[in-house]
């Protein structure tokens, strides 16, 4: 009990005293979290109105299949990604592993379906009439599709801060595709993950600390969104 | 060449016809009203002229034009016209922003959608209320943002969709107030969808009866409204006695219908033995208590089965052989001492029986 307590102090200093090395991996997971995000969201919105405003044949399965990949297990996608960049995969030639590039590509892999399926979902659930007045105003393809999304924007907002909870939060993925290189790929829980098993209790307890609070101002944002809809 | 007509329209959803052989000519200028009672096609109809949905056979021309020949052209027609939907829909936006979208989508300059909207607002009174989320206005004051957006465009032709039907009585005559006044001002082309008749005779010059998804009887509106075609339209228009006979003898024009064992006398041309429905407006029908000579043809007596009193008339439903619906004053029924169980006469004119044949 005495060992959480310290631990608990010296995390206290290390953040307080916006220690380098805490700092440096705070910053590094926020980057390619926030950039793992945008990637996700450039690539899955304009999908997403594709999808939902688009008639073919296999919809319903379509929609299903992403629906079930919103639980894949990050270690997975992982898999995945190292297979298709290790140097003997069909996109060796980038050399891309262990890079913080390989990472954003991974997490924004990871996150797509749940920003891609709650995306649909939030445009599904917007008053077929909103989509005839549109129309009716002469607005095109796109700019229907634009006038739906900017009135689902709160559920589609929170679709995006979903994904990036996820992408912020996950170990196996970044373990194995990143390698938790110090100073270069070393993340939040990567670091948290080795710091602990090399008995290092203090710098993981101030790292939770601090992914907690982000988690926390996260909360707090989809929260005062969902009361202001 | 009409400016708006429909050839042959049919449109079908889950093997049901909604819409069977619709022809329509619109003329430049002319307000046009689509009359019939809830579910009988009047938003299908409007949703194809706007180019929403494609018919499932027949045509829309549009200037001349056949409608169906690209997406890209469909597009360009209909943002030419402008729809008011029937329940107000607006978009999560202010008020401002709701009434310059449909200038936005075509690239209008950014002073000009300023100039125009503000323009606008003054005339639908809601300058006021620019700034505000138009979420958060009435159901009356939702439409006219509505009313106003569509008229932004300045389209060629302005369809409406029963705008007033989800409105408070008070709001609801202030937005009729308020197209009338946009149409006479614009000498706009407008086709409007209404299950209101006296709607639809206060604004429109020309009416369409649409019942089960055909359309019955084209007509001005007054001669809708004073011949209907058949039953159906009879029964819309507001002809309550509606009593089915056969003609007994044609004397020039003057029939002898029996209807239930009594005779009904009308002006008509039917010859004898044509089975035909008797049309009578219960406005048109005098009672008295004892039998009195007048020009009147027919008088009938009967007991009164029932007697309701709403506002300044009272309607009194008589039996004498088959149910008769009189329309009197409340003063009337008062001073006549009208009740249920009292023996009256019934009298209408030979001249005010509409006859139809079966």
């Amino acid at each position: 009990m005495d060992e959480f307590l310290q631990g608990f102090i010296k995390a206290f200093e290390l953040i307080v005293t916006l220690d380098p090395e805490v700092m440096e991996i705070t910053g590094r997971t926020l980057a390619i979290a926030v950039s793992s995000c945008l990637v996700a969201t450039v690539i899955c919105l304009p999908l997403g109105s594709l999808i939902q405003f688009k008639q073919f044949p296999g919809k319903r399965i379509l929609i299903n299949l992403i629906q079930t990949f919103y639980s894949i297990p990050t270690v997975v996608v992982g898999l995945l990604v190292f297979i298709l960049f290790s140097r003997t995969g069909p996109f060796g030639i980038f050399n891309l592993m262990f890079t913080p590039t390989i990472m954003v590509i991974g997490q924004a892999i990871l996150i797509s379906p749940i920003v891609l399926g709650l995306t649909i979902s939030a445009l599904n659930s917007v008053d077929r009439t909103i989509t005839d007045t549109a129309r009716s105003l002469g607005a095109s393809g796109w700019q229907t599709a634009w006038v739906i999304t900017r009135e689902a924007r709160f559920a589609v907002t929170a679709a995006i801060i979903l994904g990036f909870g996820r992408a912020i939060s996950e170990v196996g993925l970044a373990l194995m595709v990143g390698g938790n290189i110090r100073g270069f790929t070393r993340v939040i829980t990567t670091a948290i993950s080795l710091e602990t098993s090399k008995g290092d209790v203090e710098l993981s307890i101030a790292l939770g600390v601090i992914l907690f609070f982000i988690a926390l101002v996260v909360n707090v944002i989809l929260n005062g969104l969902q009361q202001r809809k | 060449m009409a400016f708006l007509e429909t050839v042959d329209l049919w449109q079908r959803r889950d093997g049901r016809d909604l819409l069977k052989n619709i022809n329509i000519r619109v003329e430049r200028n002319e307000v046009f009203a689509l009359i019939g009672p809830t579910g009988a096609g009047k938003t299908t109809l409007l949703r194809l002229i706007d180019l929403i949905d494609t018919p499932a056979s027949g045509k829309i021309f549009f200037h001349g034009v056949d409608t169906a020949i690209s997406d890209s052209a469909r597009l360009e027609m209909r943002r030419r016209m402008a729809f008011v939907l029937q329940k107000p829909v607006v978009f999560n936006m202010s008020v401002f922003d709701n009434i310059a979208c449909g200038l936005r989508w075509r690239g209008t300059g950014h002073r000009q959608i300023k100039e125009k909207v503000n323009g606008i607002l003054e005339t639908v009174g809601l300058a006021e209320y620019r700034n505000r989320n138009a979420r958060t206005l009435s159901g009356g004051e939702m439409q006219r943002v509505a009313i106003a957006r569509a008229i932004a465009t300045e389209p060629e032709v302005l369809l409406l969709d029963e705008p007033t039907a989800n409105l408070d009585p008070i709001s609801s005559s202030k937005i009729e107030e308020l197209i009338r006044q946009i149409i006479m001002r614009n000498s706009m082309t407008a086709i409007m969808a209404t299950h209101d008749m006296a709607q639809g005779q206060r604004l429109a010059d020309r009416i369409s009866v649409l019942v089960n998804g055909e359309i019955v009887q084209t007509g001005g509106s007054r001669e809708v409204f004073t011949s209907p075609r058949n039953r159906a339209v009879a029964e819309f228009v507001g002809m309550e006695n509606l009593l089915d006979g056969v003609v007994i003898s044609n004397e020039g024009n003057m029939l002898t219908i029996g209807v239930n064992g009594t005779i009904v006398e009308a002006v008509a041309e039917y010859a004898a033995g044509t089975a035909v429905s008797v049309g009578i407006r219960p406005e048109d029908v005098t009672l008295s208590l004892s039998k009195i000579s007048s020009s009147a043809r027919n008088s009938l007596t009967g007991e009164i089965s029932l007697v309701v009193t709403a506002g300044p008339l009272s309607r009194v439903e008589i039996d004498c052989g088959f149910r008769l619906v009189a329309l009197v004053t409340k003063r009337s029924t008062e001073e006549m001492g009208l009740e249920k169980g009292k023996r009256v006469y019934a009298s209408f004119k030979a001249t005010s029986i509409h006859v139809i044949k079966q």
